[in-house]
């Protein structure tokens, strides 16, 4: 059986994705999960190089491996947690939750199995480039970006005035 | 190579994310299995960006700007969500998700 | 096989100006404190290099039993990775670059923004008092100084109108950008300061309060991963600096182009030595304050009256 390098990278891919998620839902240890998630952060922004969106790829990295999981990494130091004290659910829970979340899977699987769409061509395009998204982003998209600003700076005011702490307003 | 593949992928990752949410009750690691969930979304996005690239559509950088504002509305949510978190933790010493039942008195 | 070459060449020169600068670093802080310095082993003492390297490798290489094993090994290592990783987009010379990508300078942004892993876990995963306030406080001042830092480039795309360094160096033939972003020169180095934590803005190790830290634990080699990756963060800002404000290379012609750009990063590399020998260590609320009210509104005026001329100047 002929695999091109293509699909040998993303088989590769794939399986370090799928076991670094599965290590987010299982370790015990709440860094672990971190660890874990920003190993599959990593792999996403490999499929994405590897669609040709660059731009996207970096951003990713910049946004969730380079920001996101320290801000959650930093929260998970500041409350110490570890192991010991995380808190479990009853077993038949847990399970019920795994045989729902199966389900949810087989019952995808099963619906897109047979879904007609193309193959991807192994050339590369010129559509993830920066000028090109940026010219799209600025022309067709230049109103929702303006209002992300806004939601950016609600959500600014937002954290700060969740995060102060109480007794200070008078 | 089939879209297919980048389909299945996806689902698989969702659905570890459905799992995590159901099956955990760290407050955190709910949050991160949320972002995992709209991971897997913004990786099916890509793909089919790429494919209807390939069959010469030129709007398809609609999609990647999608995704790019997926992830501007995920940074937004988690300084709001983790500060949320933090006062919870703050006013009761735990981060179980079963604390919150606590609001409906 | 050239490209092979070109990525040897450059892991071996960075490894060994890193090596070297534990020399430099030590001649240059007695030179202007008034000392002599390592004088002893050696022409001019530079053996020093050597010795030290190997009491850092015979020294015992020890994890606390209270340490979490695997993350503490992790930790050093994140440091060097990125660092060099951020090296691969640089220009050296015109077709001597190790991955010449159209998102460079968004790459150097990503893999400088990866660093902060290595603090905070070697921090978190000591297991120590002083170790997580060490990697608390670094966790903060690198996230917020990253922001000013990729603002404070933005201004050299909106001239260069490209995220590609060779293409940036290239625009530079005229006019240094120096001379055109020099709000945007301060803003980038002093960021860069605070994203390799070098004193003044030492604040995740301060000896004083803090022992040393994120690494109060590490010893050996380990700890040798993070002084090296100090240093070669030291002339990975260094060489950014040289290649988006200095021309990189450019420079007159009676010296090859990589002599001019390895002569500009050394220049640098000397005045992260003076900034650590002439400036004290602001409080940590203060240099958050100083980030915050002062560098962000500066950095964005900056950016507006940029954008404003160069929208001018093309209509």
């Amino acid at each position: 059986m002929g695999m091109s390098l293509q699909q040998i990278v993303f088989g590769v891919l794939s399986i370090i994705s799928i076991i670094s998620a599965l290590g987010v839902i299982l370790s015990k240890n709440p860094v672990t999960s971190v660890l874990c998630l920003i190993v599959t952060f990593f792999t996403i922004a490999g499929h994405y190089i590897m669609l040709n969106a660059q731009f996207l790829a970096v951003v990713h990295i910049i946004v969730y491996a380079g920001a996101i999981m320290v801000l959650f990494l930093f929260v998970i130091m500041l409350m110490n947690l570890n192991a010991e004290i995380e808190p479990q659910k009853r077993s038949w829970l847990k399970y019920a939750g795994a045989i729902s979340g199966g389900a949810l899977l087989l019952v995808l699987l099963a619906a897109l199995r047979e879904a007609s769409v193309s193959s991807l061509q192994p050339g590369a395009v010129e559509i993830g480039l920066i000028s090109n998204l940026g010219k799209t982003l600025f022309s067709t998209y230049v109103l929702p970006f303006e209002v992300s600003s806004i939601l950016f700076l609600s959500a600014m005011v937002g954290a700060v005035v969740i995060g102060k702490k109480e007794g200070h307003e008078s | 190579m089939p879209v297919q593949y980048y389909i299945f992928l996806s689902i698989v990752l969702f659905c570890i994310g459905v799992m995590g949410v159901l099956m955990r009750r760290n407050a955190i690691i709910i949050f991160m299995c949320v972002e995992l969930m709209l991971n897997a979304v913004n990786l099916l996005m890509v793909a089919f960006s790429k494919m209807w690239a390939d069959a010469g559509r030129v709007d398809a950088a609609g999609a990647q700007i999608f995704v790019f504002f997926i992830m501007v509305v995920a940074a937004a949510e988690v300084a709001v969500g983790l500060a949320i978190i933090v006062m919870v933790y703050r006013k009761s010493q735990s981060v179980d998700i079963n604390i919150m039942n606590r609001l409906k008195n | 096989m050239q490209h092979v070459w070109i990525v040897l060449g450059v892991l071996f020169v960075f490894l060994n100006i890193a090596a070297g600068l534990i020399w430099v670093e030590r001649r240059l802080l007695a030179l202007w404190q008034d000392r002599l310095g390592p004088n002893r082993a050696g022409p001019l003492g530079l053996f020093i290099v050597l010795a030290d390297t190997l009491k850092l490798f015979f020294k015992e290489d020890w994890i606390p039993p209270f340490a979490d094993k695997w993350v503490f090994i992790l930790a050093p290592t994140v440091v060097v990775a990125s660092v060099l990783m951020g090296l691969a987009i640089i220009p050296f010379a015109p077709g001597i670059v190790v991955a010449d990508l159209n998102v460079g300078l968004m790459f150097f942004l990503a893999m400088s923004s990866l660093g902060v892993y290595s603090i905070v876990l070697g921090g978190w995963a000591s297991n120590n008092k002083y170790s997580l306030l060490g990697a608390l406080r670094g966790a903060s001042q690198m996230i917020a100084y990253e922001v000013f830092m990729g603002l404070s480039l933005m201004g050299v795309v909106m001239l260069s109108r490209s995220f590609n360094l060779t293409e940036i160096v290239a625009a530079q033939e005229k006019i240094w950008y120096v001379f055109l972003q020099p709000v945007g020169f301060i803003i980038f180095f002093i960021a860069g300061l605070a994203e390799t934590h070098r004193l003044p803005f030492d604040i995740p190790e301060a000896e004083s309060e803090l022992i040393a830290g994120f690494h109060a634990e590490y010893s050996g080699m380990k700890f040798g991963m993070f002084f090296i990756g100090e240093y070669l963060g030291i002339s990975l800002i260094s060489a950014m600096t040289v290649t988006l404000f200095f021309g990189g290379w450019l420079g007159p012609a009676f010296l090859p182009p990589v002599v001019w750009f390895f002569l500009k990063t050394f220049l640098f590399i000397g005045l992260f030595i003076l900034l650590r020998a002439s400036l004290p260590r602001p409080r940590y609320d203060q240099l958050m304050a100083y980030g915050w009210k002062l560098l962000l509104p500066l950095v964005l005026a900056n950016l507006l009256i940029t954008g404003a001329v160069a929208l001018w100047l093309k209509s």
